[in-house]
Parts: C-alpha cells; sequence; structure tokens
C-alpha cells in the first residue's frame, strides 16, 4: 500500500487548525505503519476525545472513535479479542493524563501489546484553550489566566514508571525521529508510548507569545535536548535549563506483554 | 442434547449461561453482590479459548467489552449499584453506535453504596435512561436461578439480532441463591448480522438494524459515537441526520417492543392483578399457590422495552397490585398505559415481600379509588 492509501480519501480536507501539528504526527504514523508494511484488514486505529482523537478518522482501515479519555480501555477489548491485530491508539494530553489518566497507567501496567500516540499540545485544543495536566508552569491558558500554577506530569517517566516496554518523546518539528519511534513502538511487543510536543498555535501559542506554527515550531528545536546530551550534562552535574526538554528513546526493554498471541 | 443439572447459585448460573450463549470476552471489576459472576469467568473462560480481565474500573470494563465486540466476540460484563452508575457513560456510546454487548446488574442497596449485601430493584429506571440523550435498551429480569442462565443466554441474542446493550437486571437475592438448574450445553444461537459488501455500515435493514462491520474483516470502517451519516462519519451539523437516526435507533428497538416481550399471563380473568418481576415474582407464586384462582398475575421476564400491550389479557382488571422493591419505579410506567387504579407496594432494605403483605395489599385494592395508591408496609 502507498501512504496515500492510508488515508481515508473522502474526508478530507482534515478539521483542524491552519498551522496544527496533528496532520504531521498522523503522516508520520501512518507512514510507520506504511513501512511496515501492515495490512488493512489487521490494522486498527483507536482514540478518544479531542483535536488529537480525531485522527483516527483520517485513516482507511477499522478505527474507533470512542468516549474522552477510554480510548485505551476499548483497544484493550479489541487487542485480547484479536491479539493478531496491530492496535493503534491517538491521544491527547488531557484525554491521555487527565479523564485518561487511571487508564493510561494501567494500560501501561498490563504491558498490553499497543502503540500509543499522544499529541501533547499542553492544552485542551477542542475546547478553545483550556490548561491541561501538561500546560507548563506559568503558561497562560483561558482557565489560567494568571499562569498555570500546578506542575505538569511528565508523561513518558509516567509511561516508564507505570511498565510500558517502549518510551519515546519527539516533536513536531523531527519528523524523521518520530516515524522512526513509531515504528519501533509498532515493532516492540508490549505497550508503547510515544509522546509527540505538537504546536497549536491558535489556542497555545496565540496566549504565549507563539502565534506562529514556526515560532512554536523554532522553540521545539531550541528547546529539545537529544537525549544523549542531557545524559552527558547530568553526569557532569549541569541540570536541564528551564524551558528545555528531553527527546529521545527513553525505555526499550521486554517485560512480558499481554495480548500478544504466543504469550497468551 | 447435553445438558447437565447442577445445584449452583445465580450468579455462577448467569456466567454458566453466558458461556454457553457463546461469550469469550468478559472484562469486568470486582462488587458486592455480583463478584461470583467474574470470578466464574476467571476461572473458565481460559479453559475454552477466551479471554477474562479485571480492569481498572466500570467505565474501563464497559469500554473493553465493546473494543471486544468490535472484534467480533460475544461480550459481557456484571456489576451491581455504584459500578453500574460508572457505566452509564459507554453504556451511552454503545447505543449510539449498536453495539452488541450484555451487561448483569446484580442489584443492592442504594444509593451510593447503600446495602451491599442487599437486595433491590432500585437500578430499573437507571438502566433504562441512565445515560445522557435519547435512546432505548433492552432489559431482562430473572426471577430463578434457572431464569439466570436461560436469560443471560437470551440477553446476547437479542443483543445481537437488535444491535444493541442488553441488561440482565438481577438482584442479590436471585444472584445469591442456590436452586437446581439445568445447564443447556446446546443453546439457540441468533448470531449478529455481518455487514455485506457494499453495504454501508451505518444504513439500517428492513429492521432498522445495520449490518455488523466487524473489525478485522476487511470492511474499513470508522465507528464514531459522534451522530454520524449511514456510511458511518461524523455528520453533527445537520438536525436532520441527527433527527432520523436517534429516531431510527429507538425505534429498532420500541416499534418490537411486542415482538421482545416476554410474560406470564396468570388468571387473566381477575379483577385483582399482581405485576412484577425478579424476586417478587416469587411472592407473587407463592400467593397464588396459597390462594387459587384469586388474582390475576402479570410476571416479566423482559421489562424494557415495557410490553404494553400485556396490560390488555386483563380485561377485567380493577386494580393492578405492584410489589417491588424500589418505591414503584416500574408502577410508573404501567401508569401510562392504563387508566386502572394502581397500588404500588414498595419494600426497601433488602427483605423480600410477604405473601402476608401482598394479601393485605390486594385488601387494599379492594378499595382504592385514586389512579394510584401506596401501600406502606
Amino acid at each position: 500500500m502507498n501512504l496515500e492509501d492510508w488515508y481515508r480519501q473522502d474526508r478530507l480536507p482534515h478539521i483542524y487548525c491552519a498551522g496544527c501539528g496533528n496532520g504531521t504526527v498522523l503522516n508520520c504514523t501512518l507512514r510507520a505503519v506504511q513501512e511496515l508494511g501492515f495490512r488493512q484488514e489487521e490494522t486498527t486505529f483507536i482514540s478518544g476525545i479531542g483535536c488529537s482523537s480525531r485522527a483516527s478518522g483520517y485513516t482507511s482501515s477499522d478505527s474507533l472513535h470512542t468516549t474522552h479519555g477510554r480510548a485505551l480501555a476499548f483497544a484493550t477489548g479489541v487487542k485480547l479479542v484479536k491479539p493478531h491485530q496491530h492496535v493503534i491508539v491517538f491521544t491527547g494530553d488531557g484525554d491521555c493524563s487527565a479523564i485518561g489518566g487511571n487508564h493510561f497507567i494501567h494500560a501501561c501496567r498490563r504491558n498490553i501489546d499497543l502503540t500509543v500516540v499522544c499529541i501533547n499540545n499542553n492544552i485542551y485544543g477542542m475546547t478553545g484553550g483550556q490548561g491541561s495536566p501538561c500546560t507548563p508552569y506559568g503558561a497562560i491558558t483561558t482557565t489560567t489566566p494568571y499562569g498555570m500554577h500546578e506542575q505538569p506530569f511528565d508523561l513518558c517517566k509516567l509511561a516508564e514508571a507505570a511498565g510500558a516496554n517502549y518510551v519515546a518523546r519527539w516533536t513536531s518539528y523531527h519528523v524523521k525521529e518520530l516515524t522512526e519511534a513509531i515504528r519501533s513502538g509498532l515493532e516492540v511487543p508490549g505497550l508503547s508510548f510515544i509522546e509527540v510536543m505538537t504546536q497549536c498555535p491558535t489556542s497555545f501559542g496565540s496566549k504565549n507569545k507563539m502565534r506562529l506554527a514556526t515560532q512554536m515550531i523554532d522553540m521545539f528545536r531550541e528547546n529539545a535536548v537529544l537525549k544523549v546530551k542531557a545524559d552527558r550534562d547530568t553526569a557532569a552535574g549541569k541540570p536541564l535549563e528551564p524551558g528545555k526538554f528531553i527527546v529521545g528513546e527513553f525505555v526499550r526493554r521486554h517485560n512480558p506483554p499481554l495480548g500478544v498471541e504466543e504469550s497468551k | 442434547m447435553t445438558e447437565k443439572t447442577d445445584f449452583l447459585n445465580g450468579n455462577v448460573a448467569c456466567a454458566e449461561g453466558a458461556i454457553a450463549a457463546g461469550c469469550r470476552f468478559f472484562a469486568g471489576y470486582p462488587i458486592t453482590p455480583s463478584t461470583e459472576i467474574a470470578e466464574r469467568m476467571a476461572a473458565r473462560l481460559p479453559k475454552i479459548g477466551g479471554t477474562f480481565v479485571q480492569m481498572e474500573d466500570e467505565l474501563a470494563s464497559v469500554a473493553a467489552i465493546i473494543g471486544g465486540s468490535w472484534a467480533g466476540a460475544r461480550t459481557m460484563t456484571a456489576t451491581s449499584g455504584p459500578g453500574f452508575s460508572l457505566m452509564m457513560e459507554n453504556i451511552g456510546y454503545a447505543a449510539m453506535t449498536e453495539t452488541p454487548i450484555v451487561i448483569i446488574n446484580v442489584q443492592r442497596g442504594g444509593p451510593s453504596t447503600g446495602q451491599p449485601t442487599k437486595a433491590a430493584q432500585g437500578d430499573m429506571l437507571q438502566c433504562r435512561y441512565g445515560s445522557h440523550g435519547d435512546y432505548s435498551i433492552i432489559a431482562l429480569s430473572p426471577s430463578s436461578v434457572q431464569e439466570m442462565f436461560d436469560l443471560t443466554v437470551r440477553a446476547f441474542n437479542l443483543a445481537d439480532r437488535f444491535r444493541t446493550p442488553v441488561f440482565l437486571m438481577a438482584d442479590e437475592t436471585i444472584g445469591h441463591m442456590r436452586e437446581k438448574v439445568s445447564l443447556h450445553s446446546d443453546v439457540e444461537i441468533i448470531p449478529r448480522r455481518e455487514l455485506k459488501e457494499g453495504e454501508l455500515p451505518c444504513a439500517p435493514d428492513e429492521n432498522g438494524v445495520p449490518g455488523f462491520g466487524t473489525f478485522g474483516n476487511g470492511h474499513n470502517i470508522h465507528i464514531t459515537g459522534l451522530t454520524h451519516s449511514e456510511n458511518g462519519y461524523p455528520s453533527t451539523d445537520s438536525a436532520e441526520v441527527h433527527e432520523q437516526l436517534i429516531r431510527r435507533q429507538v425505534g429498532k428497538i420500541e416499534d418490537f417492543r411486542n415482538e421482545i416481550a416476554d410474560v406470564d399471563i396468570v388468571n387473566p380473568d381477575a379483577e385483582y392483578i399482581f405485576i412484577s418481576y425478579g424476586a417478587p415474582t416469587r411472592t407473587v407464586r407463592q400467593l397464588m399457590a396459597d390462594v387459587p384462582e384469586t388474582y390475576g398475575h402479570l410476571n416479566l421476564r423482559i421489562v424494557w422495552p415495557f410490553p404494553d400491550e400485556s396490560l390488555l389479557a386483563f380485561k377485567n382488571a380493577k386494580a393492578f397490585i405492584i410489589p417491588e422493591m424500589n418505591l414503584g419505579q416500574i408502577a410508573k410506567e404501567v401508569r401510562q398505559y392504563t387508566n386502572i387504579p394502581i397500588v404500588i407496594v414498595p419494600k426497601l432494605g433488602g427483605a423480600l415481600h410477604t405473601p402476608a403483605e401482598l394479601k393485605k395489599a390486594a385488601e387494599v385494592a379492594k378499595t382504592v379509588t385514586k389512579p394510584m395508591t401506596e401501600v406502606r408496609l
């Protein structure tokens, strides 16, 4: 299959705002699936609710657009009944870690063989830009008009601590690395969690001095520190500078997975 | 026909009924007084090629059985009061996406944590109306251990035939008591109709029910809880699409209510008629045995959709006497379909009605003139 065939062509154009990063993430995901040579009938896309979760509607194979936060629980049912199915979950920072936080840590704990692509735009985009558990400290949103005064989650650390076999973080700027990470996630048995920092210039950038998509992508490029460099700095006693974040592959392990045919 | 007779509690009989009906995926969360169903499924399913998973909560349990259903399995969960409340969100999703699932509710005293180990029938309206928006469902009500088995089988067939969530609304008494039960292994299976090639995934057939596009079978369909067109794609702005969809989804069940109906009608010529479902049916039957030919009885094995035409069987009825283990939930539904006076006999706290209490209610019924009278026990 060509990359284009993985798109549900009669649903395009998509509903995303101009400058949104979600299309990039969808494209990287479908490219990874295409490169692996998956067949349509053995590939299922599942998502919750939010901007990120509309992605499942643009894929050409079977897809289930579910309820807010619950995509991983739906995916668990699909995977346990049909273990040979490749099940890919699209979720967002609010969907995955606020309303779906419990399902998230338990899916990681079960280490069920799903690949989770979490599009983290630091905000609730669909409802117009409210703060999420991943809104950076101090950032302005419609529900944090004086600046976010709660600490954000580090979703990758959460996934790692909860038991996921594969954990990586990239951004919508790092398209090659992201595609490779999703590919690795699909290949590693067990739960694979790939967090993608994406720009929401419409609701997040506009309130935080990054009105243009390019400003946000520049910010990703400047603030993303490769894991190897971050590890080197840490060893040298140099802490991560404020505003910077680490990208790369954090975990690749082979703990016993759930929902894999052989181990069933 | 292979048949095994056993002496089981209702919850275990329910699990056995599910297995006989071909249920091969169960997702659940422990809760009194339904837990024996999960425990039985956990022990049995892995040995027959099925899968049991204990989820993190009841929201996840319903989500998982919906996912499992789209993957092609007959799927089920079981719960009680507080867990049932948590399930409402994804019950609405199952209704909107027309996903066949079976949910067992072994009712206990509520609201909130209430009486975990006591029987009640307080969730009868919640199972019909608990999720937001207009939708319809099917609910069965067993009054014996044998019916825990038989009606569970029936629940799966109804779920597949009508593509809807189906509820087995049991209660703690029926779930925990032991009776002799015949475990038939070759029960009738009415499978869901698979989507045909060229057929749209959400376009109804002559019964108002679309073909089911099992995931992995090459249909390449998109399923969403958003209002959708017949091709399954979101279409949230059109009033026409929304109204057509909701009216069809409700109509595919409500228009067939008297076909779905499963009732026992005893002494239809009597003047004073008991209407019951679930555990109170047992007391009514005891009274009918104690004083034969005195009262009429309408027993409902299917409560939702309400079988309104069955009320017409009682031509000489002067009053309907309705004992329920709640404050008169189904009595209000009966009220909608009749002008004959209704005597409600609510009993809370977990104990069954006694025959003497029902006899007292029948005496009151002879004197009532108001549309609705409550007998305080």
